[in-house]
């Protein structure tokens, strides 16, 4: 048998085999983001000048819910009783700017910016107000609830103990326009 | 006119000589146990849901947009305004669970007469496949109505893949072809489920009936048919697929259709269960339902993935993560390749195994039903737990009970198929 003809099949079939898996490379690459998707992830711009104290809007931005809330004094307090019953509550494994890595997660302390995905499989979760002691428990100081897998969160967006999402919800890059408008998305403007 | 017939398949016959040879070899010349029992119907019947599901999703296609601001009311149409498309539709969706219904029943039967056993080992290798990809199947077409079950379903189950180390969040964005679950995701799931993953379907079912083919079928009393040939070469036991089977079988589904046409009729939501409420609204990205399950065939292994609380590891430098929730459903699943190599048991037959084994299948049984109904139901369906369990969900700490117990169906099969008892099989087959 004349080993060099072999050589030559094996050679010819690797060749081709590494041919044939770069052939794949198009149509993988084609799963990316398309630049319309990236340019509709462009920042959004919020008016918060008519949020009343304890009232929570929806924006949208990159087809996910951002909610903005002005906290009231008695939420921020409820949010420093809740420190130690929430698993991170120095926001260390969480997700956000650095300018929203404090106790209150935000830049001013009464508008809390979060993304309102759930951080364990990506639903949104619902806000349960203080009074929803009938459903969520005695000792409930209002919060938001993930409808999917029970998770709870207080008013910083900070995950309770024992609940399936690893950690505290997102807080998005965000920056103040001016005094009553906000923007979503960008931060190089902010604080 | 009879002998001009003749002829012509004469003619063709000449030309064309493989076609009466496969018959022959698959059909007519195919020799089956003699001792096939109820249980021996859902392979066909699947094959017969395999029809129905071409069938109809081929004419689904012609009036469906898979376009994210078409796709539910263009659904809306086909149920209101094309004709008979709310049939078709219904066929569709049937047939869905009914896939499921019968191959869980095919998958059981073998797990009753070791059919998985040596030399079957390929033909259930490409059966699990075969499973894997309807699930695939069945998850990519969940989407398409783009109701609000099916865009939460497939945000979720996407997430799963964002749990993954390193690479999760990329992967899904990959997966997605967009920051959240849109427009590019449900194109490219439609092409899957109408072109992509069916062709692999008819591939992996064409090796599945191939290989098993080859080495023959097994049968309730789990003998090697083969091994007692006649004098014509033909084993004793064995008798013609066709006309014996195919006769058969066709009998099972009359019967099949019978039930199965009942659903469609009466019962084509199934009170939620085969189409769920929520997926009669519009998809709605900034609102989750306030209840999300899947569909009632992939709920066990739901169960599973919520059993599993996130674990952290500082040490490694991971923060905690769901990870070894979805990694316990993905075991859960790709287990069943290893079922030929799990059971020690010399006897295939769940006729001839001792008490071991039947208990085992048993309690089993039991479990994935069970973690099914805890799939389906929120997580607070039991209440709390007292303070002993650390106040926990009753129906979390009953799905860990069951989620441990089907593990150790798989993990300690080594141990009790082989210490069990056997009782000595039959040289023939018994009826």
């Amino acid at each position: 048998m004349d080993k060099t003809r072999r050589n030559l099949i094996v050679a010819t079939a690797a060749a081709s085999g590494a041919a044939g898996a770069g052939v794949a490379v198009p149509f993988a690459w084609s799963w990316w983001p398309s630049e319309r998707a990236k340019a509709a992830g462009a920042p959004v711009e919020a008016d918060i000048s008519n949020l009343a104290p304890g009232e929570l809007a929806v924006v949208e931005w990159r087809g996910k819910p951002v909610w903005i809330m002005r906290r009231t004094k008695e939420m921020l307090e409820a949010v420093r009783k809740a420190d130690d019953k929430v698993t991170d509550p120095k926001s260390k494994d969480s997700t956000q700017p650095e300018y929203a890595k404090n106790e209150n997660r935000s830049i001013k302390p009464e508008v809390l910016v979060l993304v309102g995905i759930c951080s364990h499989l990506g639903c949104s979760p619902q806000a349960k107000t203080a009074e929803a002691k009938a459903e969520m428990g005695a000792d409930w100081a209002g919060g938001f609830l993930c409808p999917c897998h029970g998770s709870k969160f207080d008013l910083a967006g900070r995950v309770y103990k024992g609940a399936p999402a690893p950690i505290n919800l997102e807080v998005p890059p965000h920056a103040y326009l001016s005094e009553g408008r906000l923007l979503i998305g960008e931060d190089k403007q902010g604080a | 006119m009879a002998s001009r017939l003749m002829a012509l398949w004469d003619w063709f016959d000449s030309r064309m000589p493989s076609v009466a040879e496969e018959f022959r070899k698959h059909a007519s010349e195919y020799y089956a146990p003699k001792n096939f029992n109820f249980w021996y119907f859902f392979g066909a019947l699947s094959l017969v849901v395999l029809v129905i599901q071409f069938v109809s999703g081929i004419f689904l296609t012609m009036n469906y947009k898979p376009d994210a601001n078409l796709a539910f009311g263009s659904v809306e149409y086909i149920m209101r305004d094309v004709p008979g498309g709310w049939l078709i539709r219904y066929i569709h969706s049937t047939g869905a669970s009914a896939f499921f219904a019968v191959v869980y029943l095919h998958m059981f039967r073998g797990l009753l007469y070791g059919s998985y056993q040596q030399p079957r080992e390929l033909v259930w290798i490409f059966g699990v496949l075969i499973y894997l990809t309807l699930m695939a199947e069945a998850f990519f077409g969940y989407l398409l109505p783009w109701g609000q079950m099916s865009y939460w379903g497939a945000q979720v189950i996407v997430n799963l893949f964002a749990t993954v180390p390193f690479i999760g969040p990329d992967l899904a964005l990959w997966i997605r072809g967009d920051y959240v679950v849109g427009d590019a995701t449900l194109n490219r799931f439609y092409a899957l489920h109408v072109v992509a993953i069916p062709l692999v379907l008819l591939g992996l079912v064409a090796a599945h009936i191939l290989a098993l083919h080859d080495v023959g079928s097994n049968n309730p009393d789990g003998i090697e048919i083969k091994k007692k040939k006649g004098p014509d070469g033909h084993p004793l036991d064995g008798i013609p697929f066709h006309p014996y089977y195919t006769v058969k079988d066709f009998a099972g589904a009359v019967v099949f259709m019978a039930v199965f046409c009942a659903i469609m009729f009466f019962v084509p939501e199934m009170g939620g269960y085969f189409l769920e409420y929520n997926n009669f609204i519009p998809a709605d990205p900034l609102k989750t339902p306030s209840h999300i399950a899947p569909v009632w065939y992939f709920t066990p292994y739901y169960s599973i993935l919520r059993a599993v609380p996130p674990i952290s590891l500082d040490w490694l430098g991971i923060p905690p993560t769901q990870f070894p929730g979805v990694m316990a459903m993905g075991i859960a699943t790709l287990i069943l390749f290893f079922l030929p190599w799990l059971d020690r048991s010399p006897v295939k037959s769940i006729r001839y195994r001792g008490p071991l084994y039947k208990w085992a299948l048993a309690i089993f049984v039991v479990t994935f039903v069970a973690l099914g109904y805890l799939g389906v139901e929120p997580v607070t369906v039991w209440g709390q737990s007292g303070a002993w369990l650390g106040n926990a969900d009753r129906a979390t700490v009953a799905a860990r009970v069951f989620t441990v117990i089907y593990f150790a169906f798989f993990f300690l099969m080594p141990w009790y198929t082989a210490k069990d008892e056997t009782l000595p099989v039959p040289e023939r087959v018994t009826m």
